[in-house]
């Protein structure tokens, strides 16, 4: 059966809907359109979106690595303390990232915790590099993967591994022939949201890792300190933003939605 | 970023004050650098003023561009005159900029100065990290300026958005050391070490500060900007290091 919408609803759907947009149409609006190609083209820009790229993939195929064994254990463990597993990988979800950038900074920074013993023993320091705005990226994204991967193997059919199972398939197999392939939908679908969240990542990325142009400065960034001098410019960085977020929607379609139901 | 709502409110007292309020409520953008001065001088202006004072404090220029925006403020204070007069220029400000305080440049590094930085030129050490603040903020143009006089070719890992976070990674022990002003060091609490710039590549830096055209609420505005220009807020300024304008 079809709901009807009850009237008193509409109003507020409508204010949210046009609170939603409205800023995205002003954002198009206002867009120097005339300059777009000359801008891409110039060199900080293109910088800026290199990085933005590359770092961004990294995280996105760090995360993957990370998180798809991460969802895994939450899907089909059934140990006591999963409960904890799963805040401790929702946190940077809801943590406000320029925490996350102070935490990683005490944690991974080359008097942090962890970071110390790194750079003592492998001589490796991550604030103001690639790799530590990979990493940034990496802490704020990695839920999107583990939620969405994890959702995607709870809709998966216990049966399917189970027949494998009694077919003499040994757990590693299962998981690599059974359940990846039947997640494959949902791994797609995580590697994007991750994607998506990373190359748009800002507040852990200027603390955590500073701001350097061809180093550190992702388009983010770069659209920040634009806009203080070159507000035509940050405007125009945002458009790249907005389509790369569209493109992932669109690509996703009703899967991210959808993914919860068995 | 760092942006610091500091409240400061004042006017404990003002409801048992008969007559014409003397004091009320206004909100001051400030460049970052004047972080601890001005929430000295809200808590100085308390006998007198009775003036309640919101802050928000970050990087001139990102003030500047949230201004253009329209953010709602009465009072704007930046550590060049080119903000200012880029306001100024935009029609944003109600009257003309004044000065009302100098400030210095200083070299930044680990509490004791363990990579022994002495000069403007030790910056350019290989190996050396170095911070710096964003050629478009004002104590980063400062910064290039005096490098550029020393000749010294910097290669700074990191170009941050205000000259708070400058003196932060280097106190974290991130970088080895960076250039932010004379104020910073001793406001920075013993976590860093200040190393003199040589007075011949010194720049100084004069503070301007104006009204802001459409600022809600002119009468405190202008009551704490005239307290700043006095002796008492000139006293309180000097304490923490700034010079007269």
């Amino acid at each position: 059966m079809r709901e009807r919408v009850p009237v008193w609803l509409v109003v507020p759907v409508v204010i949210g809907l046009v609170f939603l947009l409205a800023p995205v149409v002003a954002l198009v609006q206002r867009a120097p359109w005339s300059e777009l190609g000359h801008e891409l083209a110039s060199g900080p820009v293109r910088t800026a979106l290199r990085l933005s790229l590359v770092t961004s993939l990294a995280a996105t195929v760090l995360a993957m690595v990370l998180g798809v064994p991460l969802a895994w254990v939450l899907a089909r463990s059934e140990w006591r303390l999963l409960r904890l597993v799963r805040a401790v990988t929702l946190l940077p979800l809801v943590l406000p990232p320029v925490v996350g950038g102070v935490a990683l900074l005490l944690a991974l920074g080359s008097r942090g915790l962890i970071g110390q013993w790194l750079d003592r023993t492998f001589g490796l320091t991550l604030p103001f590099t690639t790799a530590g705005a990979v990493v940034a990226e990496l802490f704020v994204a990695l839920p999107f993967a583990v939620v969405t991967v994890e959702a995607g193997l709870r809709a998966v059919d216990r049966r399917l591994e189970e027949a494998a199972a009694t077919l003499g398939a040994g757990p590693w197999r299962r998981f690599w022939r059974v359940s990846m392939p039947l997640a494959a939908p949902s791994l797609a679908a995580g590697a994007a949201l991750c994607g998506a969240r990373a190359l748009g990542e800002f507040g852990a990325t200027i603390t955590f890792a500073g701001n350097l142009p061809g180093r550190t400065q992702t388009l983010p960034l770069a659209v920040y300190l634009e806009l203080q001098t070159r507000p035509e410019v940050a405007v125009l960085l945002s458009l790249v933003l907005l389509t790369v977020s569209v493109v992932v929607l669109v690509a996703l379609r009703g899967r991210w939605v959808g993914l919860g139901r068995p | 970023m760092r942006r610091v709502a500091a409240t400061a409110v004042l006017a404990a007292t003002l409801a048992s004050c008969a007559g014409p309020r003397p004091g009320g409520h206004a909100t001051v953008f400030a460049a970052s650098s004047l972080t601890e001065a001005f929430a000295a001088l809200a808590r100085a202006a308390r006998p007198g003023r009775g003036i309640s004072i919101t802050f928000d404090f970050a990087g001139s220029q990102q003030l500047a561009a949230q201004l253009e925006q329209g953010a709602p403020a009465d009072v704007v204070a930046a550590a060049d005159r080119a903000t200012l007069e880029g306001l100024r220029r935009a029609g944003r400000l109600a009257g003309a900029p004044v000065a009302f305080a100098t400030n210095r440049l200083e070299i930044v590094v680990r509490h004791g100065n363990p990579a022994r930085v002495t000069s403007l030129a030790d910056l350019a050490r290989t190996g050396l990290k170095v911070v710096l603040a964003d050629p478009r903020v004002p104590a980063g143009g400062y910064a290039a300026q005096a490098l550029a006089h020393a000749g010294a070719v910097v290669h700074p890992v990191s170009l941050e958005d205000n000259v708070k976070s400058v003196v932060t990674k280097v106190g974290l022990g991130e970088a080895d050391a960076g250039i932010a002003y004379v104020t910073d060091v001793p406001a920075a609490g013993g976590e860093v070490t200040g190393v003199a710039v040589a007075e011949r590549d010194q720049v100084v830096a004069t503070y301007t500060a104006a009204i802001l055209k459409d600022a809600p609420h002119p009468g405190p505005a202008r009551s704490f900007l005239a307290f700043v220009r006095s002796p008492a807020g000139q006293a309180v300024l000097q304490r923490f290091g700034f010079g007269p304008p």
